[in-house]
């Protein structure tokens, strides 16, 4: 086990020097400068904003110390926010992306999971066509369509919530996680109904009936151990999904996130911002990816198996 | 199996009521009541501000934050736009109008109590103009002696710049030529003065984004100082107390609150959250101008928004071609219905009435005699005209403008005409390169005189990027005008300038901008101008307005 | 000697009941699920409507009538009007074309790589599967959504470019589920018998693998097209995908919120023709794979 997770730690190390080395390459390859303005700015002062920024370095020099500096855990400073490092940037967004991100992922797995279980212990009754209905429009109906409306019928018309911010309103935080949330809960819903299904046709389920185990044991031993694990595998590329849908979220709610940040650096050609947070969302990804492999090996002993004699 | 129902239920329900009451918990009071309340203005300030180190910065957000932290020698009246005194108490100009002499205030003092002196001011300015710290504002202190050589290297002693501290309190400037426009300048926030000791504490004059800007570390003079400020969030200043006019000052603190998306921030102030934005959504201007009519402002800019014309390309060459472009743009129909924000629709590049300068207007929107040009030309009705792109930066507006002059082209000359569009970065490259046919721009500017419109035109001008290029027009404005010292014959000077220019029509004059914004009844003080210009130390806040409705 | 007639008849050969190609069977079931038909049905008459657009919608598509501006549905203008006074219905018929293009195209883009890459892969077997699966694994690993809106960002909103970034990120999951079904196929004797004929390996993998592969295959292409609109939508929504002057249905939602409360039809109707589209693909998606899976049962 353990050296399995050492393994793929392992592997992920190229992935990463791939990321940063493809971003940085590409960012520098970008038409439009960072410096670029309306009103026409003077040669000197371009040699000047070069030379504090390093621009006029060849590019392998610029690259060996951007690499040196990341080993010592420093993003560099930011092009749009003079006085700001990135790592600044980044612990000011992060700490909204995550909560949003963390209570958006709590929302998916509860609602998720209770009703993908609740539907797929009676199959094909009206308890399983209402949740799998509802899962269908929840994936269906992408966040930037659900969150306007939500936002017009919460906000606007019956004005219950507010439609902006995070935290600095009381309960400005429900209508973004919602938004978030919703599509990976219907998602959810209909893996841990799956799996729900295919666990409970199985041989042991008969037995613990037969042995007259009550319901509420036999969902909560065994059943439900079978419906979390395709629930488990796919949490490592929900997550990913979740840090892009901020995107999204973050720009409709105008909530001061790292996601909108992104896209936002993108826009302004901040090299630094774009550079940092990109490496930052992608060893993020890479250490969730790994986390949901771990433990979906750990809960399911046929892919226990199966890495073993894999190698 | 029930049981599982029920509990599900009971779930439900919980998460029912918990959702209710805290939906029921956001009718709290809002931040106008609170602030009015507190004395605190909530302001909506547009994009989060870069930096707030004046020499570094370029934007409007910023220009709002420092006026509030820094304070020039000289401030204008919100009314009128003419000079005030400000740090400085009074002034003289020599007859030549070349040299100024400002005596500073005694009172004028820093926010940790230090005394501001003269030397203050040499020493910023000098700062200002340092080659290395990159200040793209530097040249509004080119009108001053040897500045402009100062910063491009080509000088590097400091004293041969014409500022000088004759004493503590006694600072002359000696300006290359009249300059009747200079006094405006001084209270642009590159001219502003900045505390050497604290600078020089965080790191050296020239380096960019040291630490002396935060709250806590950062000095100035102004109204407020610096108390919070947290980034993407709010910018929190309050009130000074070594502010020389404190007695003046009846807010007690502004909290700026970033907010890029202007629908959200119509929103926020109706919901109470603002006391003024930064702008107002097109799409509900007439909503608010019917049924909330106290609430909206809207009053021109001093801005123009004109399509630039790349002279270089063959088929664009030809001046006759670009006036019948620019006649065939039915103005009033545009800001009629697609800007629908009363925009003045422009004939002339410089807006009418800046101080009392209105150019001739040259054209008018007539699509006849603008096709009988296109086929003087060589393109009876738009035949053989080569397909154009159109180059704008990506947004909503230019868009829908874009879209509407395509539209216009198409049906009263028969050109075709294909919208391209770029982020803002790119689209900047773009036209400073000269990869674009025609282009849309907007200029606006920097003090109130027909000069920072007019100098734009000349040959090789940094902002020019037309590749037009006229000897005579070069001659008017910076030989002619610069030396004259009457006002009347400047602007004679100017008005034949910009007839030059308006019958070459190297630029399509689009409209003259508009200012519009959302201010909350309480909110006493805020004059309209050209400028957008505010003083804060004349805003107060009255509490004892009932919160109406907002529809 | 009645008798034996009865049970001769109860015992008679009915081939309807004896299990038929797996394509044959798979058909009856999937039209026994009416919500997959519907959503057939839908599919089909969206696709032909995007096809015929140039010819049968109501007006121009960048016709503009400035003095109408946007107006509710009405007689004239089944949906509504924009802004501009053009109109919706016209608009969201063009919409359609490219969304529905950049859906089954990129699909198309993911499923050819996917499936050449995973049958090579799961055939080739040894080192070489080794090989071309790690470097899926690396791919996977990428955070996709990332580098393409940098490549957007970078490179313009080039359609071309949108098709291919799209595509290069769902072929992964494609080679992967391909390369498990080759795996369980290789092992199967008609393979045997097929390479013991000294057929090559190239006509065994055309001839035989892939078309056994087909079925999960056509399951999962089917689910893909949603999931690209979907991107695509997103990217749209972000500034970052179509640009005008052509629009894709994203476009016209990210413009219907810009000012959903004064004109909540322009973000209405092209939400719920993005929805019913991807609604009607996983519905078809779903179906699919329920006819189509010998293994999977409905209880």
């Amino acid at each position: 086990m353990f050296y399995f997770a050492l393994r793929r730690l392992i592997q992920s190390v190229p992935v990463l020097i791939i990321v940063i080395t493809a971003t940085f390459f590409l960012v520098r390859a970008a038409p439009g400068g960072p410096f670029s303005a309306e009103k026409n700015v003077p040669p000197e002062v371009v040699k000047a904003l070069e030379a504090q920024y390093k621009l006029d370095q060849p590019i392998w020099q610029q690259y060996t110390s951007y690499i040196n500096d990341l080993i010592h855990g420093q993003f560099g400073p930011s092009f749009r926010y003079p006085g700001r490092t990135v790592n600044e940037l980044i612990e000011a967004g992060l700490p909204v992306t995550a909560e949003l991100a963390l209570y958006a992922m709590l929302l998916a797995v509860f609602f998720g999971v209770s009703s993908g279980v609740y539907a797929g212990l009676r199959p094909n009754s009206i308890h399983d066509y209402l949740p799998m209905s509802l899962s269908m429009i929840g994936i269906c109906v992408p966040s930037f369509l659900m969150g306007p409306l939500m936002v017009l019928f919460f906000g606007i018309y019956m004005e219950w919530l507010p439609i902006s911010g995070w935290g600095n309103t009381p309960g400005d935080k429900i209508l973004p996680t919602i938004t978030l949330g919703l599509g990976y809960a219907a998602f959810i819903s209909r893996l841990s109904r799956g799996g729900i299904l295919e666990v409970m046709s199985k041989d042991y389920i008969r037995t613990a009936r037969a042995k007259g185990l009550p319901a509420r044991v036999i969902v909560f031993k065994h059943a439900l151990r079978g419906g979390l694990i395709p629930v488990v595998a796919f949490l490592g590329p929900a997550f990913a999904g979740l840090l892009s849908g901020s995107f999204v979220v973050e720009t409709i709610f105008q909530i001061p996130g790292l996601g909108r940040f992104y896209v936002q650096a993108a826009f302004n050609r901040d090299y630094t911002m774009i550079l940092g947070t990109t490496i930052f969302f992608s060893t993020l990804i890479i250490v969730f990816n790994l986390l949901s492999d771990i433990v979906s090996v750990w809960l399911d002993p046929k892919l226990r198996d199966q890495y073993r004699h894999n190698k | 199996m029930d049981n599982l129902i029920k509990s599900w239920a009971w779930l439900l329900g919980l998460i029912l009521i918990t959702f209710l009451s805290i939906a029921g918990c956001t009718k709290g009071q809002s931040n106008v009541e609170e602030g009015n309340i507190e004395g605190i203005l909530h302001w909506g300030n547009g994009t989060d501000p870069q930096e707030l180190d004046p020499h570094v910065v370029t934007g409007v957000p910023e220009h709002h934050i420092l006026s509030a932290l820094l304070e020039g020698l000289v401030a204008k009246d919100p009314k009128t736009l003419l000079p005030i005194p400000a740090v400085a108490k009074e002034w003289s100009i020599s007859a030549d109008k070349k040299t100024y002499i400002f005596k500073i205030r005694k009172s004028a003092l820093w926010s940790n109590g230090d005394s501001l002196t003269a030397h203050d001011f040499v020493w910023s300015w000098w700062r200002a103009l340092q080659p290395k710290l990159g200040n793209q504002y530097a040249y509004m202190l080119f009108p001053i002696e040897n500045a402009e050589s100062f910063a491009r290297g080509k000088i590097t002693d400091f004293s041969r710049v014409g500022v000088k501290a004759l004493s503590a309190d006694l600072l002359e400037v000696k300006l290359s030529n009249p300059t009747p426009y200079f006094l405006q300048l001084l209270d642009h926030y590159s001219m502003f003065p900045v505390h050497k000791k604290t600078i020089e504490k965080f790191g050296k004059a020239h380096e960019r984004g040291t630490l002396w800007t935060r709250p806590g570390n950062f000095v100035g003079n102004g109204p407020f100082i610096l108390k919070e400020w947290h980034l993407f969030r709010s910018i929190v200043v309050e009130k000074n107390l070594n502010y020389w006019d404190l007695k003046k000052v009846s807010l007690n603190g502004i909290k700026f609150h970033p907010i890029e998306n202007v629908t959200t921030e119509e929103r926020m102030f109706r919901m109470g959250q603002l006391h003024k934005t930064a702008s107002v959504p097109i799409d509900k201007v007439k909503a608010y101008q019917k049924n909330n009519p106290n609430l909206i402002k809207i009053h021109p800019y001093l801005g123009s928004y004109f399509y630039r014309f790349n002279t270089k390309i063959p088929h664009l060459n030809d001046k006759r071609v670009r006036k019948a472009l620019a006649m065939s743009i039915n103005r009033q129909q545009l800001t009629d219905r697609v800007t629908k924000g009363g925009e003045t629709p422009a004939f002339t590049f410089t807006p009418p009435d800046t101080f009392g300068y209105s150019a001739r207007a040259a054209f008018e929107f007539n699509p006849k005699m603008a096709r009988d040009l296109m086929r003087e030309a060589g393109y009876p009705n738009g035949e053989g005209f080569p397909v154009t792109e159109l180059l704008y930066n990506t947004s909503e507006g230019h868009r829908k403008i874009a879209v509407a002059i395509q539209q216009m082209w198409k049906k009263n000359l028969g050109i075709n005409i294909t919208l391209s569009n770029q982020d803002w970065k790119v689209y900047l490259d773009s036209v400073n390169n000269g990869s674009y046919a025609i282009a849309r721009a907007g200029w606006i500017g920097d003090y109130v005189d027909p000069n920072t419109f007019l100098n734009m035109w000349v040959t090789d001008g940094g902002n020019n990027r037309t590749g037009w290029s006229d000897p005579y027009y070069d001659d008017l404005i910076s030989q002619q005008a610069p030396v004259s010292l009457n006002k009347f014959d400047r602007y004679t000077i100017m008005a034949k300038a910009e007839a030059v220019l308006l019958e070459n029509m190297p630029i399509i004059p689009i409209y003259i901008y508009n200012s519009k914004s959302l201010v909350h009844p309480s909110v006493k003080g805020i004059e309209p101008n050209i400028l957008n210009y505010v003083l804060y130390k004349n805003i107060r806040l009255d509490s004892t307005l009932i919160e109406k409705e907002v529809d | 000697m009645v008798e034996v007639h009865k049970y001769e008849e109860k015992l008679s050969y009915k081939p309807k009941d004896l299990g038929g190609s797996l394509w044959s069977d798979g058909w009856i079931r999937l039209k026994k699920n009416k919500l997959a038909i519907a959503s057939l049905f839908i599919l089909g008459f969206l696709c032909i409507t995007a096809v015929l657009t140039p010819i049968i919608a109501p007006y121009g598509y960048e016709e503009q009538n400035l003095l109408l501006g946007a107006v509710p549905p009405s007689s004239d203008h089944w949906l509504g009007t924009d802004v501009f006074g053009r109109d919706m219905l016209t608009r969201i018929m063009y919409g359609s074309r490219i969304s529905l293009a950049v859906g089954f195209i990129a699909s198309g883009v993911a499923l050819c790589i996917g499936v050449l890459w995973g049958a090579l892969s799961g055939y080739s077997g040894g080192r070489i599967d080794a090989f071309m699966m790690r470097i899926v694994d690396i791919l996977y690993a990428l955070p996709f959504m990332i580098f393409i809106i940098l490549l957007m960002v970078i490179f313009g909103r080039n359609l071309l470019l949108l098709f291919l970034a799209i595509g290069a990120v769902e072929w992964l999951t494609m080679a992967r589920i391909v390369r498990g079904q080759v795996l369980t196929i290789k092992q199967q004797d008609f393979i045997e018998a097929a390479t013991s004929l000294g057929l090559s390996h190239w006509t065994i993998i055309r001839r035989h693998i892939i078309p056994n592969t087909l079925s999960p295959v056509i399951v999962y292409a089917t689910l893909t097209v949603p999931s690209v609109m979907l991107l695509e939508a997103f990217l749209s929504f972000l500034g970052l995908g179509i640009q005008p002057p052509q629009s894709s249905w994203g476009l016209l939602i990210s413009y219907g919120v810009e000012t959903m409360e004064e004109y909540p039809w322009l973000i209405f109707f092209p939400g719920l023709f993005l929805s019913i589209t991807l609604f009607s693909l996983n519905f078809l998606g779903d179906g699919l794979r329920d006819a189509l899976d010998p293994r999977a049962s409905k209880d």
